[in-house]
């Protein structure tokens, strides 16, 4: 496989070319900006898929509950923004003004402790990374550390995004509740809802997306990428040949997560408010389905699969919105079952081949048909 | 504080039992500088165990090892590993969905954390070391495969390669010629003496005729204890050691 991936680093890039010709000028000159802001929509969950991609696809470590961090770096950025639309002047008819509406109900009079940093704008900025990035700190390394792994660790995750569900669902005076935190309106002053908005939010998503793209690229390129496929293959080896193997699973999972969480951040932005619903076990297992559709050691292969699949979404549940999730469930099993590399997997073991052999590369073929067979010793 | 003394590895007095079993009981056992062990025993005799009890895999219940006078019980794997101790598994554990080169790159020691491992640079120093062991492990010409296309042979050439790279005082090598044809063996055995010259070595080893070849001194397990230890002959002519592999 790294041999191919090698191999296929030129090809990615070119890849990378072609993608970001279609997000940057083909869909923004032909969609119109509702049709334009649901692709931006889609792609905030693209960088959940990206870091599964490094996490999940390269290093084997399966994690249910990425919704999480999307979800922490989404309410981070919704914090500062509810704050700033329930300014004095905003909210002088509640009975607490300058406080969140939704505080004001759950009679709360005073802001919570841990919502006075998300006054300002950078702390809130630093925080959508760092919260999220600390939380998969903390859990890599209470896991990792202790060697629990596979399916133990899945589990583990998809509690947490259940708990952290109920959590914020439980304690709506400081959360938002169920409804979330919604009617956010600028960002310093300016109105992130109108449609100009929301053409340059998409395309700061855009940015935001292809540096975590290339981020996730040159991580996995290093020797660290490398270390992580061998930790996927085998765990032990790699702790022999003197690699403290949770360092490395910390690392990377933090680093899944963090890319996350700027998707969450986007996400608000763009969709205009953050709830549970992002958070908890159903959206954290979707995101997986995006990255493994599109192939989950590719990362074009994530960003494609979740756009695609997410378009499905859109199309089917509109007409059929009672058998989405059987389609989705279907989906799944068959990628499992028929093309476990994904789309990407069959773009490059599939589509490239018969490419090369439609346009002449004959030497090519035969040049792959001669590979050097597994030679005798002796 | 261990004893100063010329033994590489101390092993004493060690027991560890898994719910009530002792797989090893109260062992001793000694190496020194440049010294070539091989141990020997039935099967279940807890040879296995004992390497896993050295290289941290398992921890000892009682007793206490040290690697060049420093106490190693309580060290995690890879610390063991930067101390220099190399282990070779049973089955041949190699990273199958990297080719030769890199297989060997990421044993190359340094680089060893995350930093260094995200920062990595090839040089030509690394490049250099990589061919040429992997000269030595017969697999110059393959360095660009897939390491798991590599037949059985080759795949225990190469873990012997990623530990020669490792360059470890004290090498342990847990069946090395097992599964390997008649030629493959021959092979690899020149490939050992190769590469225990100028470091201690510990083979657990069931094919006689390689042992014979080999060993400067043998240690015969039973049930968890030593049961001889002494020169191949010495070994061969004790009657003990005949009724354990031939009384019954």
């Amino acid at each position: 496989m790294s041999q191919s991936l090698t191999k296929n680093r030129n090809i990615e890039l070119i890849g990378f070319a072609i993608l970001a010709v279609l997000l940057v000028v083909v869909l923004p000159l032909s969609l119109d900006i509702f049709r334009l802001n649901l692709i931006g929509k889609y792609l905030t969950y693209a960088f959940v898929a990206v870091g599964l991609v490094a996490c999940w696809g390269y290093t084997g470590i399966l994690s249910l509950g990425q919704g999480v961090f999307f979800g922490l770096g989404g309410y981070c950025m919704a914090m500062f923004l509810k704050l700033e639309a329930s300014s004095v002047a905003n909210t002088k008819i509640q009975s607490t003004p300058g406080i969140p509406d939704f505080m004001d109900w759950n009679q709360l009079t005073e802001l919570p402790f841990f919502w006075v940093p998300f006054k300002s704008l950078p702390l809130a900025l630093i925080a959508v990374i760092l919260v999220p990035s600390l939380a998969a700190f903390i859990l890599g390394v209470a896991m990792f550390k202790r060697r629990v792994g596979g399916v133990y660790f899945a589990i583990i995750t998809q509690a947490l995004a259940a708990v952290l569900t109920i959590l914020i669902i439980g304690r709506q005076g400081y959360t938002g509740g169920i409804n979330g935190i919604t009617d956010l309106r600028t960002l310093l002053g300016w109105d992130i809802r109108t449609d100009h908005a929301k053409y340059i939010l998409y395309f700061v998503c855009c940015a935001a997306l292809f540096g975590s793209m290339f981020l996730v690229r040159f991580v996995l390129a290093s020797k660290l990428g490398r270390i992580l496929v061998a930790v996927r293959d085998t765990e032990e080896r790699v702790r022999f040949s003197g690699y403290d193997v949770a360092n490395f699973k910390v690392f990377v999972f933090c680093l899944a997560s963090a890319i996350a969480a700027i998707g969450g951040a986007m996400f608000t932005l763009q969709v205009g408010f953050m709830s549970p619903s992002f958070v908890g076990i159903v959206p954290s297992i979707e995101m997986v389905i995006f990255c493994a559709v599109g192939g989950r050691q590719s990362i074009i292969g994530a960003v494609v699969g979740t756009l695609l699949v997410n378009w499905g979404k859109t199309l089917f549940s509109e007409s059929f919105p009672e058998l989405w999730l059987f389609f989705m469930g279907g989906l799944f099993i068959a990628v499992v079952l028929l093309f476990p590399r994904g789309l990407a997997g069959l773009v490059t073991d599939q589509l490239l081949p018969w490419i090369g052999r439609l346009s002449g590369g004959r030497r090519q073929v035969a040049a792959a048909g001669s590979a050097p067979a597994p030679a005798p010793a002796e | 504080m261990p004893n100063n003394t010329d033994f590489v590895l101390a092993v004493e007095g060690v027991s560890v039992s898994f719910d009530g079993f002792k797989a090893v009981n109260d062992l001793s056992l000694y190496i020194d500088k440049g010294e070539l062990r091989v141990i020997i025993g039935p099967n279940g005799a807890g040879k296995t165990t004992v390497l896993d009890l050295i290289c941290g895999r398992t921890r000892a219940t009682e007793g206490a090892i040290s690697f060049k006078n420093q106490y190693i019980g309580g060290l995690k794997e890879h610390e063991i590993v930067k101390l220099g101790i190399g282990r070779k598994f049973q089955t041949p554990s190699i990273y199958e969905d990297l080719t030769v080169f890199e297989n060997l790159e990421i044993s190359f020691p340094r680089g060893r954390n995350v930093t260094g491992a995200l920062f990595w640079k090839r040089s030509e120093e690394i490049i250099a070391r990589v061919q040429e062991v992997a000269r030595m492990i017969f697999l110059g010409d393959h360095i660009d495969r897939l390491a798991e296309t590599l037949s059985h042979g080759q795949k225990q050439w190469l873990e012997i390669g990623m530990l020669l790279i490792q360059d470890p005082e004290l090498l342990m090598l847990d069946e090395p010629v097992a599964g390997m044809s008649v030629s493959e063996r021959r092979k690899t055995a020149e490939l050992l003496k190769e590469i225990i010259k100028n470091r201690s070595v510990i083979v657990i080893e069931h094919d006689m005729k390689f042992v014979e070849s080999i060993a400067h001194r043998v240690t015969v397990l039973h049930q968890g204890k030593v049961l001889a230890e002494g020169s191949m002959e010495a070994i061969q002519a004790n009657p003990k050691v005949q009724e354990v592999y031939l009384g019954h």
